[in-house]
């Protein structure tokens, strides 16, 4: 029995559609990312598996349970990490943990060797309030909370946004420690960049899942010829290629420019364009970012 | 582009509070028409170095110049010729576009006649022509992202700071937003990004790094990587970090 | 019950942490008391009053001398006629009006009784009451003097009449309507905002998802607030005991349950608002303007409920407080028991069923 299961879910809020029409599968002990930005319906997605919102149409089965008739069982068995921390901040670190054990009714010592690896981290902190926790520590306290029950199913909304760069590496190296332990974890993040720690992605926009593969899946779907131009003046060049009838889509990526140029010009017109235009390029390989543009 | 004329002239500057110091003598320029990044983890003294820069808090010691001006005798005249834009944006949600184009081009004192005219190239560059009488409470973040910004330097202010500017929006808009500000790099304003989002430093073309209250790298992301060896900004950042962690 | 107990324990560490909600807590009580009580039981000196008198005799002379010999009042002007009461008070700095029926003196002798009427101006119903109470005093005192000097049983009537504030209730007023104002602010107005700011903080959402039951969340989130509700009702009536001599004429015991079926009621108040809001700041507002302004402007805490125009007396009767401010004035004040107030008891056993009722309708074991 996969751990999750969603048939055809929509989600209206009177009168916006926040899902439409979402199918989709994760396998036991899968690291599976919602990957997307603000907006395109990864929360009020994760709200309707975890049991905390019912969809407007379609079936979710959580644990080979039923979201909406089985919702207790579910909310035994599933860990949850809320987009914002769900901390009590004017409560220490050590009774943040000691709350959550005693709600789902066992023991940090317990489930220790579960949380060992990250809690070991925070612990000289233990008697700090949490408020007063770094973003990545609080993350870590976080974590260690929603594990405390030792649930078989993971979801975590967004748990590297506000978190430094050190810290997400961290975090993610975490998760796949988890994933040895049996635990399917469900992510979502808004940075396409994380997409590759995932085993399988799901990429959202707008509350449609345009595409779920690997990450190297989605990659080696995209079937355009890719340039990365180095210019002088990105600006000016951006211009100048935006408006040239070769282009189909030119921007800007870091210090340079994405440049895909139409299918029916060949790698000599290319060439001439680029030279005539006294301009360095390379070809370059796509990443999640220009797969998800192309697929919007 | 950039030139070599100095809108930020930064030397020595500290700022303590009681026996903390949150900025250990930071040493850095930003030039005319730059896209300077300043980067930094949460907690590093990245807001508290934008709060002086701002003329909303005085250093405790060091020389800090802001568009030619010296930041404690002429604070009043600093704050006319820069712009400002947070991640949360500082857009009236319950008003339209266009009242709040009105309202922030009076704050700025500009005239009716420049105020009309700033505002309708500003909605035709915006292409926000249907939304012009829309509630901005309504517009997708993307758009009220771009609005945001154009706001912040419809006053053509010699520098405008960004902080945290594009966290949370799709990669289309993102790149979108940032051909605005390259546009605006273009048209000879500098611009001034802090982040703790090292995909967006990517963006900047000259960049600080600071780690717990200290500039540890300065450069452009290319050169940076190279020293570093890294093949992001991510991981040179990451590679600093460390390092600190290490040595305290 | 373990995980019942975990709530609690947590709970009573979020209050104990944040001082500001110290101060409100354990501050407001003794604050407000000690405020009430002082503005209440200022002194008077020099009130100026007029007197119309029709009998012009000698006793009438006497009063009037003694009254003003006491330093309390100065007699500012002598009045000719009724109609010209209404002028002098709307003059403004005439504060009291001693009217002297026809031969008051003759009366006083042959009947043993004569008639005086007190005309006070009780826009200011503090000073108004103290002024009568004083004149009262002053006269009783030479009824008196005049009984034991003629061995004659004579006695004076004074026949008092509130103007602008005909029911004005006692000084004690105010120590009834304190605790109802504090019990209901602590009990409904902390517990919403704490429910609330779960829902605010995001951590309602973990606990939705979690073996807890809505019930333990919600007895978790109120039980501490049955305690420092409590507490809170016996500071304010020891308070008012020690400190300002208010009586207790009837059961204490009686008071404490009625204070406790107060605090149940504003429980589920508070409750019922929670499910309402979703942040602190919406749970702060209704409950400013659902809780504390009612209590005070329409429960006959500050203004009689008699004076109100007709259909405001009737939004008064759907105010809480009303009734228990009716209760404890009866038990304190009147010494009566359960017999005298077992309407108002029930009224309020009834907006704690209605409450519990539509919070439990209205509580979600979800988000929408």
């Amino acid at each position: 029995m996969k751990p999750v299961i969603a048939e055809n879910i929509s989600k209206h809020f009177k009168s916006t559609a926040a899902l439409q029409h979402i199918s989709f599968e994760v396998d036991k002990a899968e690291i599976f990312g919602l990957i997307g930005p603000d907006g395109a319906g990864k929360t009020t997605l994760f709200r309707i598996l975890n049991t905390l919102l019912i969809p407007t149409e379609g079936t979710a089965s959580v644990l080979g349970q039923d979201t909406i008739r089985d919702y207790k069982y579910i909310r035994h068995h599933v860990g949850y990490m809320p987009g914002r921390f769900s901390l009590y901040e004017d409560l220490s670190v050590e009774e943040n943990l000691n709350f959550y054990a005693t709600i789902f009714q066992t023991s940090i010592e317990e489930n220790y060797s579960l949380i060992e690896k990250i809690y070991k981290q925070i612990e000289a902190f233990k008697d700090r309030k949490a408020g007063n926790l770094s973003g990545g520590m609080k993350q870590k306290l976080a974590l260690s909370c929603a594990l405390i029950h030792k649930p078989k199913l993971l979801f975590l909304d967004e748990p590297t946004t506000g978190v430094d760069a050190v810290s997400r590496k961290e975090f993610w190296s975490m998760l796949k420690d988890l994933k040895q332990h049996g635990i399917t974890i469900l992510v979502s993040t808004p940075y396409m960049d994380e997409a590759e720690q995932c085993d399988r992605v799901a990429l959202m926009q707008s509350g449609h899942i345009m595409d779920i593969d690997k990450p190297a899946g989605i990659v080696s779907k995209f079937n355009h010829r890719l340039f990365a131009v180095y210019p002088e003046n990105i600006y000016e060049a951006l211009q100048l290629l935006k408006t040239s009838p070769i282009t189909h889509t030119a921007q800007i990526f870091g210090q340079s420019i994405h440049w895909v140029p139409k299918e029916n010009f060949s790698e000599a017109e290319i060439l001439n364009f680029m030279h005539s235009n006294n301009l360095n390029y390379k070809v370059d390989s796509p990443n999640i970012e220009d797969c998800f543009m192309e697929m919007m | 582009m950039a030139t070599q004329e100095k809108i930020i002239h930064v030397r020595d500057l500290v700022k303590k509070f009681g026996n903390f110091t949150a900025n250990d003598h930071l040493n850095f320029d930003v030039y005319k028409g730059d896209i300077y990044g300043f980067l930094g983890a949460n907690g590093a003294g990245k807001t508290t170095a934008i709060k002086i820069l701002c003329g909303l808090s005085y250093p405790t010691s060091g020389t800090v110049e802001v568009a030619g001006l010296n930041i404690y005798k002429e604070r009043e005249n600093i704050k006319k010729d820069i712009g400002y834009m947070s991640q949360k944006f500082s857009l009236y949600e319950q008003l339209t576009v266009q009242e709040n184009i009105r309202f922030y081009g009076g704050i700025y004192g500009l005239k009716k006649k420049e105020l009309n005219e700033a505002g309708n190239h500003m909605i035709e560059t915006l292409q926000l022509q249907n939304e012009r009488h829309k509630i901005v409470g309504d517009l997708p973040l993307g758009w009220k992202q771009k609005l945001a910004f154009s706001i912040a330097i419809m006053h053509n202010p010699c520098i405008v700071f960004l902080d945290e500017p594009t966290g949370g929006v799709d990669p289309k808009t993102r790149r979108q937003f940032w051909e605005l500000i390259y546009q605006a790099a273009d048209r000879g304003i500098t611009v001034f990004v802090t982040t703790h989002y090292m995909d967006e430093a990517e963006y900047c073309q000259r960049l600080s790094i600071m780690v717990d209250g200290r500039i540890e790298a300065l450069g452009k992301p290319e050169d940076l990587k190279n020293e570093h060896a890294a093949g992001s900004m991510e991981e040179v950042f990451i590679k600093l970090a460390r390092k600190q962690k290490e040595t305290s | 019950m373990k995980r019942f107990w975990g709530f609690v324990i947590k709970e009573f560490k979020h209050i104990f942490r944040d001082y500001r909600t110290m101060i409100i807590l354990f501050g407001m009580p003794v604050a407000q008391i000690l405020i009430f009580g002082f503005v209440i039981t200022n002194d008077i000196k020099d009130a100026e009053i007029a007197v119309l008198d029709h009998s012009k005799d000698q006793t009438t002379h006497e009063i009037v001398n003694k009254l003003t010999a006491s330093g309390y009042f100065i007699l500012k002007d002598n009045l000719e006629s009724e109609k010209e009461i209404e002028p002098t008070f709307q003059s403004g700095k005439i504060k009291q009006v001693i009217i002297f029926g026809n031969d008051f003196g003759k009366k006083l002798v042959s009947e043993g009784s004569a008639d005086i009427q007190i005309i006070a101006d009780a826009s200011d119903p503090n000073t108004a009451n103290l002024l009568v109470n004083y004149t009262s005093a002053i006269i009783r005192d030479y009824t008196m003097s005049l009984n034991a000097e003629k061995t004659m049983n004579a006695t004076i009537v004074p026949e008092v009449r509130m103007l602008f504030n005909q029911s004005l209730d006692g000084a004690y007023m105010f120590i009834p309507g304190i605790i109802a104002l504090i019990l209901i602010l602590v009990s409904a107005m902390m517990t919403s905002i704490t429910i609330a700011r779960e829902k605010e903080m995001g951590t309602m959402e973990v606990l939705l998802i979690s073996p807890l039951r809505p019930t333990h969340i919600i007895m978790g989130k109120v039980a501490p607030y049955i305690v420092i509700a409590f507490i809170n009702a016996i500071t304010v009536i020891f308070m008012g005991f020690f400190v300002f001599k208010v009586p207790l004429e009837g059961s204490l015991a009686l008071l404490l349950i009625e204070s406790l079926l107060y605090i149940f009621m504003s429980l589920s108040l508070g409750i019922f608002i929670s499910t309402k809001s979703n942040s602190q700041q919406v749970a702060m507002f209704i409950s400013m303007f659902a809780l504390m302004l009612p209590t005070v402007l329409l429960s006959g805490f500050i203004f009689p409920i008699e004076n109100m125009p007709g259909w405001l007396q009737a939004i008064t009767y759907i105010m809480p407080p009303r009734y228990f401010i009716d209760i404890v004035k009866n038990i304190l004040l009147k010494g009566t028991g359960l017999a005298f107030v077992w309407k108002e008891t029930l009224a309020i056993l009834g907006f704690t069923v209605l409450f519990i009722a539509l919070s439990v309708k209205n509580f979600k074991i979800r988000l929408e």
